[in-house]
């Protein structure tokens, strides 16, 4: 079987534009970069198969139709995207409603851990820990400014 | 056996429960579950006697070859006694040392008894990886001993501590283990010493197993987390840290001993371990002010001690090792609880500042002393007739056992001299300090101790009895000679004459010592503790350096690693398969380029835009030109879905981007957007390489070519595409189903804050109908603000045309394009627009029911086809074909896939309304209910 440069060509650009976005930390770009990834992929399985008159029986000679096989996985996958991205954007809404922006944030245990390691320190763990427990949200919130300002790029 | 440790295992379930019911007092009745341990085992002495072990065979998973084999021999058979004894004792003693209003009273009893199952285990256990099943759990269950009082530092870092060091050494002889096994092609001890490996494997395997053992009994470099250890409650310190866990050890050398006492590493190796532990562990007891860190140090020395004796491999030794096991079990348990007692009594341990306890509690002292004695080896006490016979064995011995034997006497003398110490500051008047108030010792709490004590006297005095006990043990070993026998009186040995110096000698030690100035200089050069807290150290800075390397916490971050290595391997992979193939061709009709040029120049200006607007149209765009590509194709269906799917999420996004800024935030960081970009054509590129390669290297015929009569036979539609889905790969369909729900649940929770709005119709007090404003027929509600008029009227009209088409979709989808998503996607869109033209009271008209219920319907229907077809005799989801006449319809034909499809509609119908309720209307009512707190805020 032949392979389509068209097609070829229109997955390397859908999966390109998609994968740029979907690096970004603006949730509304991840969404859209997920779309566009997600078609790339759609078109990379009906590269798969090959082209033809519609595979319906009846209507053409069957050595005619197109391969109805990538075609069913793909419509189950056009719809599976459908219910992910009213996922990601009620995800998008949500943080935008808690945060004032929809931008995916660095992890702050993991920063917690990054100054620990820059600092060449141990962490305070439950065994060594101190008794009185303080509890640690002014610490964090600090690190989630850190955050925000130095990481958002 | 294994129902004795059944029942521990059930006790410790059950003692919280009593401890509720009964306090402390409870502590009597699950003190019987070990007395019945002692009980059991004392039946079997005769059987012991003779020589004849006691063997009990369960057969646990035959396919895996596993059964649990236990076997009491000799040794086992006393530290069973041991164990059931003074396990009983000591909480016999504990249901006084607590108070019933303890609150980790409960918890205690429960882990002590669980405890107690897990030593038991152990020391019957014949299967080497049962033994060690056995030996972790005594470790988790000291942990949790030890770490009795958690809101104590001291006490969760010396839990943790033991846990670590007798753990790393249990990984080791665990690995030890398995080489003995697997060369012997057994588990079971009586059978892997029969067949031993030779040379350095064997050695290997021997030190491992040596890590383990020493690692329990706290030889050096393992000594430090005894005292530590210490920070248990005395009961748990008199059990498990003198008469039973770090036992287990000694056990162990003491049970493989026979067999490999003459391989090259286990000599040396225990007894050069034992001295060096004999002398750091009784030098810093001597430094001890607290009484109990002085027991334990004592402790650590007579584990090295009894690690020498039962490593020398002679039969006499072996005699005298385990004579010292029992001895020692039975003095270091009394010393311990008469500590409790005197913490209890007094309030203090520290020697420093307890004086006169001996004259106010003599009943106390005495019991102490008999200990002591023992301790000391003096007679006619357990003590000195276990180390006479320990002495006896290595004064017969060659040129190392005579060194060996003047490292023993010196730590005797060390013994002595703690022993004393012990007494001393326990007991004496002390001139210069205020003597200390007692109070009251009950005998209850002193009986236990009292009894271990007596019996450390009947040990010695019926040594010749003791002597026909533990003999067949010591037999084991091989010896021409005729065996040295244990007896209180052997005449003017030299023996004796070691025993008399070194007691003379710690006496003169002990009174060296009371110097405070001579203390003071005795600092012991190294610690493994220093080293265990340097390895600690070094392995959190480890975990620090490298997590904080690769956990970046960015989600970026971490999809670039992934798709570098995706470009990195499959792109190198596909560079290294050329060369690729040569056919190929441009297109199959020139228009596929124009959609294709479409697609590409709005992807492309869809990652460049600046405003949401922009990018969602221009990925709208190039959704429609993949359908236009899709038809091209010859895929109609696929077509259909797409367009659709298209308009429902600009549907969406224009419903969720009227909320949020219209432009995307700013980028500090211009540098990182070329890495994106690099990132993102590399990924691109390689995608589309393997879309070449992949769909020129094909050449088996595709299995689809038996699709159309399939579809047409089977599942009687001429629909291929929608037959492959209802039918032929119905399972495929129904999982998407489910993560359908999935999503729209997941969409509603996100949106809605509380569980009570959840019922997803969105009614609002006084929105909706009543007796009075019951909406009529294209009546515009008076609710609608900002709406169109026209624009609700005209959606009223269509929106039932539109309703009518989808189920037509639905059901002529089998023969021609359509089905259960194009239908459903219809359906929503007609609730869509009544929602755009009218807000939420109007998608409340055109649906008043809850999202939630058309999923579940959905999802019930399509399941229950499913179910339906496999009661009737077929497969899950087996369609049939029915052709039936009808009066005025004519002839009907009918498929059951059909059903499945109509439950796939209603899902994806409820998909959409559940997008529409969430993102659509509740937000709008979030949105108002704020905008009404601002007003009302500026009014105030």
């Amino acid at each position: 079987m032949s392979p389509n440069l068209t097609y070829v060509i229109v997955v390397g650009v859908l999966v390109a534009a998609g994968v740029t976005l979907l690096l970004e930390r603006s949730l509304t770009r991840v969404l859209m970069g997920v779309i566009l990834l997600g078609n790339g992929a759609n078109l990379l399985l009906l590269t798969g198969g090959r082209a033809g008159a519609p595979p319906i029986v009846g209507s053409a000679p069957q050595e005619e139709m197109s391969d109805p096989l990538p075609q069913a996985m793909i419509l189950t996958a056009i719809v599976i995207t459908l219910g992910m991205t009213a996922f990601l954007l009620a995800l998008a809404y949500r943080s935008w409603h808690l945060n004032g922006h929809d931008e995916v944030q660095d992890d702050v245990e993991d920063r917690r851990i990054m100054d620990l390691a820059d600092r060449d320190e141990v962490p305070d763990d439950d065994v060594d820990g101190d008794d009185d427990e303080e509890s640690p949200t002014t610490d964090e919130r600090q690190l989630s400014t850190t955050a925000k300002g130095g990481r958002a790029g | 056996m294994l129902v004795l440790v059944a029942v521990h295992a059930l006790t410790a379930v059950i003692a919280p429960a009593l401890v509720r019911l009964w306090g402390r007092h409870a502590l009597y009745v699950v003190a019987l579950v070990p007395g019945a341990t002692l009980a059991w085992a004392l039946t079997h002495t005769g059987k012991v006697r003779s020589g004849e072990p006691v063997v009990e065979t369960l057969t646990w998973v035959p396919q895996l070859d596993l059964e649990l084999a236990l076997r009491m021999g000799t040794l086992s058979w006393l530290m069973v006694v041991l164990v059931g004894g003074v396990g009983a004792l000591v909480l016999a003693y504990s249901a006084r040392y607590f108070r019933s209003d303890d609150p980790g009273l409960g918890r205690f009893v429960a882990v002590f008894v669980a405890f107690a199952g897990a030593m038991l285990g152990l020391v019957v256990s014949d299967d080497l990886l049962l033994l060690y099943v056995f030996w972790e759990l005594t470790t988790v269950f000291s942990y949790l001993l030890i770490g009795y009082d958690p809101a104590k530092r001291a006490s969760r870092r010396a839990a943790m501590q033991a846990l670590l060091v007798t753990t790393l050494g249990g990984l080791a002889m665990l690995a030890g283990f398995v080489m003995l096994g697997q060369h012997a092609g057994s588990y079971r001890w009586s059978v892997v010493a029969e067949n031993l490996p030779g040379g350095g494997y064997l050695a290997v395997a021997l030190v491992l197993i040596l890590l383990g053992a020493l690692s329990k009994s706290a030889i050096f470099p393992f000594s430090f987390w005894l005292p530590g250890a210490m920070a248990a409650p005395t009961p748990v310190s008199a059990y498990l840290h003198a008469a039973a866990m770090v036992k287990a050890g000694v056990f162990l050398v003491a049970l493989m001993g026979p067999a490999v006492a003459e391989v090259t590493p286990w000599r040396p190796v225990l007894l050069v371990g034992g001295l060096i532990t004999m002398f750091l562990g009784g030098w810093s007891a001597l430094r001890q002010v607290d009484l109990k860190l002085l027991l334990a140090y004592g402790t650590v020395s007579q584990l090295g001690l009894l690690m020498v004796v039962l490593g020398a491999g002679t039969r006499d030794a072996a005699l005298a090792g385990v004579a010292m096991v029992l001895a020692h079990a039975l003095f270091k348990a009394t010393l311990f609880l008469t500590v409790g007692i005197i913490d209890h009594a007094t309030g203090t341990r520290d020697l420093r500042e307890l004086s006169g306890v001996g004259r106010r509690a003599p009943a106390l002292a005495v019991v102490a002393g008999l200990a002591a004695a023992s301790m000391a080896g003096l007679p006619p006490m357990a003590g000195f007739v276990a180390k006479e016979a320990a002495v006896e064995a290595l004064l017969h011995g060659g040129t190392a056992d005579l060194a060996v034997l003047a490292g023993v006497i010196f730590g005797s003398v060390l013994t002595v001299a703690y022993t004393l110490r012990y007494l001393w500051g326990a007991f004496a008047d002390k001139p210069g300090v205020e003597p200390t108030t007692v109070r009251p010792v009950s005998w209850a709490i002193l009986t236990p101790a009292a009894v271990l004590a007596v019996a450390g006297v009947a040990v010695g005095v019926l040594a010749p009895a003791v002597d026909r006990l533990l003999a067949p043990y010591a037999d084991l070993y091989r010896s021409a000679e005729p065996g040295y026998h244990l007896a209180l009186w052997h005449g003017l040995t030299p023996a004796l004459g070691l025993s008399v110096l070194a007691v003379a000698g710690g006496a003169g030690l002990f009174d060296l010592m009371r110097r405070e100035r001579v203390r003071a200089t005795m600092r012991l050069p190294f610690d493994g503790a220093v080293a265990y807290k340097k390895c600690i150290n070094a392995i959190d800075r480890l975990a620090v350096e490298l997590t904080g390397r690769t956990q970046r916490g960015s989600l970026p971050f971490y999809l670039g690693v992934i798709l570098v290595v995706m470009v990195v391997l499959p792109g190198g992979a596909l560079l290294a398969g050329s060369p690729w193939p040569q056919r190929f061709h441009l297109w199959d009709t020139p228009l596929q380029g124009v959609a294709a040029a479409m697609v590409v120049i709005a992807a492309v200006m869809a990652a460049r835009a600046l405003r949401r607007l922009t990018a969602m149209i221009l990925v709208g765009v190039a959704g429609y030109g993949i359908a236009l590509m899709f038809v091209l194709h010859g895929a109609p269906d696929l077509a259909l879905t797409q367009f659709l799917v298209e308009t429902v999420t600009i549907v969406m996004f224009v419903l969720v981007l009227r909320r949020l800024p219209a432009k995307f935030s700013e980028r500090p960081i211009r540098s990182s957007r070329r890495g994106r970009v690099a990132i993102g054509v590399a990924v691109g590129a390689v995608t589309a390489g393997m879309a070449y390669v992949a769909a020129g290297a094909r050449q088996a015929v595709p299995i689809s070519v038996d699709f159309p009569d399939g579809a047409v036979s089977y599942g009687g539609g001429k629909n291929v595409v929608n037959v492959t889905l209802v039918d032929i790969r119905a399972w495929d369909t129904m999982g998407e189903i489910a993560v359908l729900v999935v999503a729209a649940t997941g969409v509603a929770s996100l949106i809605f804050r509380h569980a009570r709005d959840l019922g997803r119709r969105g009614d609002i007090p006084g929105d909706g109908p009543t007796e009075y404003n019951r909406p009529r027929w294209l009546t515009t509600g008076a609710t609608a603000r900002s709406q169109s008029v026209i624009l609700q009227v005209i959606t009223r009209l269509l929106f039932h045309a539109i309703v009518l088409f989808s189920i037509y979709l639905l059901f002529s989808g089998h023969n021609a394009p359509g089905g259960g998503f194009a239908a459903g996607l219809v359906a929503g869109l007609a609730l869509a627009v009544r929602y755009l033209a009218g807000g939420r009271t109007e998608l409340n008209g055109a649906a008043p029911v809850d999202a939630g219920v058309v999923l579940g319907a959905g999802l019930f229907v399509a399941v229950g086809t499913g179910v339906a077809a496999m009661l009737l005799g077929g497969e899950f989801l087996q369609s049939a074909l029915l052709d039936f006449h009808l009066p005025v319809l004519g002839h009907i034909h009918f498929v059951t896939s059909a059903f499945f499809d109509v439950g796939v509609y209603l899902i994806v119908v409820g998909l959409v309304l559940d997008i529409l309720r969430s993102l659509g209307a509740e937000m709008d009512r979030q949105h108002e209910t704020e905008g009404d707190e601002v007003r009302e805020k500026e009014l105030v």
